[in-house]
């Protein structure tokens, strides 16, 4: 037995005869367990746990190793693929006691906070700003900041303390590869809540083609990506008359089609410019074939992108003052004939050319192999083999792209339970920080402060500009700069200066916090490294010394300055200071 | 017990067991660093929000500029202080500009009008995109056009660079760094390092200095590395030099971290740094103001980076730039909405300064883009370009700019 475990376990042993209500916390897994290893997984039943809690959620709470362990690897993932029947009632009344504007509707916060380039706008036309304007103008701008960290915030919280983890990991990836970008402008902060809450998180697990269709007819996407301004070009036919260009005014879509601002005001509608002097957007036709099924490699041509956003033509929404919402427009249509790899739209049809070309390409062969592909990368290893990826495609076309069975050929595979897939993965941002609240058994925020750490290390929520998402592989945001930002935030947390997380908050600190430093270092290598790491890594823990590297004299303390960023940390020592080391630590950025 | 210790004696022990960091392993082999060979740096300042160019150079000898901004005109040159700086007769600069006058007097500064993205978007947030991506009304390129250069100048075994070969003073890596090369984005200088006392960065760079080398340790071998690199050249020493003073702004002391890095010879090549606050809707002003407050603070800090650099500034170009331009007309609150052509500056000892370049469109109704705005004469990417080549020594800017071809030399740099 290696001397790590050995040592534990005597922790473990004193632990469960001297208290009762503690025990077996900090034993490692490797100790006892009765259930053997199904015979195609490599991963011990130890590392199995680990494994699932690393991957299927957001690392292990104080108490989740052992929660596993009674369920059983299996069942467990059972369970999490059925969020539905899961309870969660912690979570949701923590959402609802805590955030004000999570469930607005979009056109409800336009209409109350609207952007601040309309009040601008309005304030011109009657010949300036007045004091009421700026006031309004100034609240607007408040409550734009306060959308977006509510969103961010209410993220994390979900990821800390919600019960359906895996829901919760696979609404993240979708999120990236649907993704928005929170600062596209001011209308796009009314949009984010809606769009997480009810088009994304709801279809998770769904039909792939229901969720394609929620993010196609989504206000967040179709601004997001410009498809709600595009529209037929001059030289092709409209599916009907422009209002107030000789057809019969305002006949097809009252008053406001979209949202220019000063549209909606009188019985005529005033288009907005974009509208007015528009015409074709490819923007959301070709992320929709490049990014969003077919992959790059797809397979299609520039005139497919070309006609994919020509049969999307017309899929846009209403003004707030009209309610919002998605609303496909016929005078904006595109009526030409069109084709679309390799299937023919006829002439003169309506929002079903958008539907057809969803259809089409929900269920093309190179969607099932490019979402299966990055399933596979993200929950299983970065480089994913062919053999997976087949499978999963298959299972996704034979169930008529069921996510919730692709998910599961997935991460029931002999790949996921692996021994070259256990910790290959590095972290991302959002998911050191929520790890590292989790280890300790932290609380979910309600503010914004744990949110904004996630963009400290490089990603913030809602934050990537380019519709591609956040490169999901460690080789794009592990450098030299994240690391250091990492270690940074380990010790940030160690110092207890994320509010409301104690760095002792993981099981058995308070007994541990005056055991001798070997007992320390085994209990939080049990509590935060899954009870797994190298000898070295536990020697190097408990002396702080590598004797082939070359002691330098270290500043007592930090350089001066640091009023931003993680700020002066004060230095540790003891028990905080071995849970700083191990979040810092090369294995804890790996999951 | 198998210990696996990595020696931390020199760098040739570190290469054995694959663990160096890039730039050491080059160090071992004797080899200089071609950035500081050269000792080109690139100073790429990012005005977000897009600044009213027709204020910012102003075209005081276009009779049409007065009538199109009858209350936020910029009034010709008079000598006093309440109205344009001249340049040539026909352009001055606002007179928040004055610190940069001196640099125009000696041939340093070039500004160039009617400049921007052929794009004819007017969001902030697709025209950034294309600025900074290289690519206008493209929206799929993932890295940004500086990081494509850093990638593309540094696969050689020999140009293997230094870890503050690009650095963006900011918190995030801007979208014009992004992308395969190596980047460093740091909020303050005293940001980068381990902020906690003790033996903590000790303890944690043994941890770093075991176990498998992947890119977990690579990347925390190559951060202990830089921190201690950066801790030797302790930029932080050095002061302001030639009687500099940078304003107290944030964007004023990132610009006199960004003289430290450049005079500590850590190998900076590639720096950024962005300032907002251009967005000026509402009561923009005139000779004072909102544009003139934010100009003051672009022009102090810039020209006490160049007082700072001294006689650096030979082998220095700083690059400004902005996402568009503004409405040629005021709105009616005082302000300019968006717009299309702009203006930027390019300063430096390789530059053919004492020059306004680029073509003037002109303002008279028919002249406008759209009937509104100042017309594009100049590609973006037509200056990026030449920056590129006569300053960084880069021979084609296909991979750069992948489907533009820059028409001859502008003639901004020798």
């Amino acid at each position: 037995m290696p001397r790590s475990l050995r040592a534990v376990s005597i922790l473990a042993m004193a632990l469960v005869t001297g208290l009762s209500a503690c025990s077996g916390a900090s034993r490692p897994p490797a100790a006892i367990l009765p259930e053997p290893a199904a015979p195609d997984r490599e991963q011990t039943a130890d590392q199995q746990v680990v494994h699932l809690l690393n991957r299927l959620a957001f690392g292990p709470r104080p108490g989740d190793v052992e929660k596993v362990r009674a369920v059983g690897v299996d069942a467990w993932i059972a369970q999490q693929l059925h969020p539905e029947r899961m309870n969660d009632a912690a979570l949701e009344s923590f959402v609802s006691a805590n955030y004000r504007y999570l469930n607005d509707k979009p056109a409800t916060l336009e209409l109350r906070f609207p952007p601040p380039g309309q009040i601008q706008n309005q304030a011109a036309a009657r010949g300036g700003l007045n004091r009421a304007d700026s006031a309004r103008l100034t609240g607007s701008q408040a409550a734009l900041r306060q959308l977006t960290m509510e969103v961010q915030s209410a993220r994390v919280a979900r990821a800390v303390i919600g019960e359906r983890q895996l829901h919760e990991v696979l609404t993240d990836f979708w999120l990236n590869h649907f993704s928005v970008f929170d600062a596209k402008g001011p209308r796009q902060r009314y949009l984010l809540a809606e769009y997480e809450n009810r088009v994304i998180r709801p279809n998770a697990f769904g039909k792939f083609r229901t969720l394609l269709g929620e993010v196609a007819k989504s206000e967040a996407m179709l601004f997001y990506l410009d498809n709600w301004q595009s529209q037929a070009d001059a030289n092709r036919p409209r599916l009907a008359a422009i209002p107030g260009r000789g057809g019969r005014a305002g006949a097809t879509v009252g008053a406001g089609v979209g949202r220019g601002g000063r549209a909606g005001r009188g019985a005529q509608p005033q288009l907005p410019a974009q509208i007015r002097n528009g015409g074709l957007n490819e923007n959301y036709g070709r992320e929709l074939l490049e990014l969003h099924t077919l992959g790059v490699d797809g397979g299609y041509t520039q005139q497919d992108v070309i006609n994919a956003a020509r049969a999307l033509t017309g899929w846009t929404f209403r003004g707030a003052a009209q309610g919002g919402g998605f609303q496909f427009v016929p005078f904006m249509h595109d009526a030409g004939e069109k084709k679309i790899l390799g299937h023919a739209l006829k002439a003169n049809r309506g929002i079903e050319d958008g539907e057809q070309v969803l259809d089409i390409v929900a269920r093309h062969p190179a969607t099932a192999r490019y979402i299966s592909f990055k399933l596979a990368r993200r929950f299983v290893t970065d480089s994913p083999s062919a053999a997976l990826v087949a499978r999963a495609a298959r299972v996704f076309t034979e169930t008529d792209g069921d996510i919730r069975e692709t998910m599961r050929s997935i991460i029931t595979s002999p790949e996921f339970f692996s021994r070259a897939a256990y910790r290959s993965k590095v972290k991302s941002p959002f998911e050191v920080v929520t790890s590292a609240v989790r280890a300790l058994g932290g609380p979910g925020d309600p503010t914004a402060r744990t949110a904004a750490l996630v963009g400290q290390l490089g990603q913030p929520i809602y934050g990537h500009q380019a519709p591609n998402g956040w490169p999901e592989t460690g080789d794009r945001w592990m450098n030299t700069g994240a690391i250091l930002n990492r270690i940074n935030f380990g010790m940030f947390v160690a110092a207890g200066r994320l509010q409301g997380v104690t760095p002792l908050g993981f099981t058995d600190a308070d007994i541990l916090r005056t055991a001798t430093t070997e007992l320390q270092v085994d209990g939080v290598i049990g509590a935060l490294l899954g009870g797994d790491v190298s000898p070295d890594t536990r020697a190097l823990l408990i002396s702080g010394e590598n004797p082939l590297v070359r002691a330098e004299p270290s500043p007592a303390r930090p350089p001066a300055g640091g009023g931003r960023g993680f700020g002066n940390i004060p230095p540790l020592r003891s028990l905080p200071l071995v849970v700083g080391l191990a979040l810092g630590s090369p294995e804890f950025q790996r999951r | 017990m198998q210990r696996r210790f990595f020696v931390k004696s020199g760098a040739i022990a570190l290469a054995t067991m694959g663990l160096s960091p890039s730039f050491l392993r080059r160090a071992a082999f004797g080899m200089e660093l071609p950035a500081a060979q050269k000792g080109k740096v690139l100073i790429c300042l990012f005005q977000r929000g897009a600044a009213d160019a027709l204020n910012v150079v102003v075209p005081f000898g276009e009779r049409a500029y007065y009538r199109l901004r009858p209350s936020i005109a910029i009034p010709a040159p008079t000598g006093a202080a309440r109205s344009a700086i001249d340049l040539d007769g026909f352009f001055g600069l606002h007179p928040s500009l004055a610190p940069l006058k001196p640099l125009w007097d000696r041939g340093l500064l070039a500004p160039i009008h009617a400049v921007g993205s052929p794009s004819s978007t007017r969001s902030h947030f697709d025209a950034q995109d294309y600025m900074e991506s290289g690519t206008p009304d493209v929206k799929g390129t993932t890295d940004g056009w500086l990081n494509r250069y850093l990638a593309a100048s540094g696969t050689c075994e020999q140009c293997a660079p230094s870890p503050f070969r690009a650095v963006a003073m900011a918190p995030q890596t801007p979208r014009v760094l992004q992308g395969n090369a190596p980047t460093v984005a740091m909020d303050s200088l005293d940001q980068f390092a381990v902020r906690t006392g003790g033996d903590a960065a000790a303890r944690l760079e043994a941890l770093y200095r075991t176990g498998t080398p992947d890119i977990v340790h690579g990347a925390g071998n190559d951060m202990f590395e830089a921190v201690k690199m950066l801790r030797a050249a302790n930029p932080q020493r050095y002061q302001p030099e030639n009687a500099a003073e940078y304003p107290r702004s944030q964007f004023g002391q990132r610009l006199r971290q960004i003289a430290q890095l450049v005079k500590s010879n850590v190998g900076l090549e590639i720096a950024f740094a962005d300032i907002g606050g251009w967005d000026t809707h509402v009561n923009q002003g005139g000779v004072q103001g909102q544009l003139a407050n934010r100009l003051a603070d672009f022009a102090q800090s810039i020209a006490a980076l160049t007082t700072d650099l001294g006689d650096r500034m030979e082998n220095v170009v700083i690059l400004t730039m902005s996402e568009f331009g503004r409405m040629a007309r005021q709105n009616g609150n005082g302000g300019t909405d968006h717009g299309h052509a702009g203006s930027m500056f390019v300063i430096g000892g390789g530059v053919r300064g004492n020059k306004v370049h680029g073509q003037w469109p002109g303002l008279a109704q028919e002249q406008l883009f759209e009937g509104r705005d100042l017309a594009l004469t100049t590609d973006f990417r037509a200056v990026f370009a030449e920056v590129a080549k006569a300053h960084l020594g880069v021979t084609t800017v296909d991979s750069l700019f992948p489907g533009f071809t820059p028409a001859d030399s502008l003639g901004v740099l020798r």
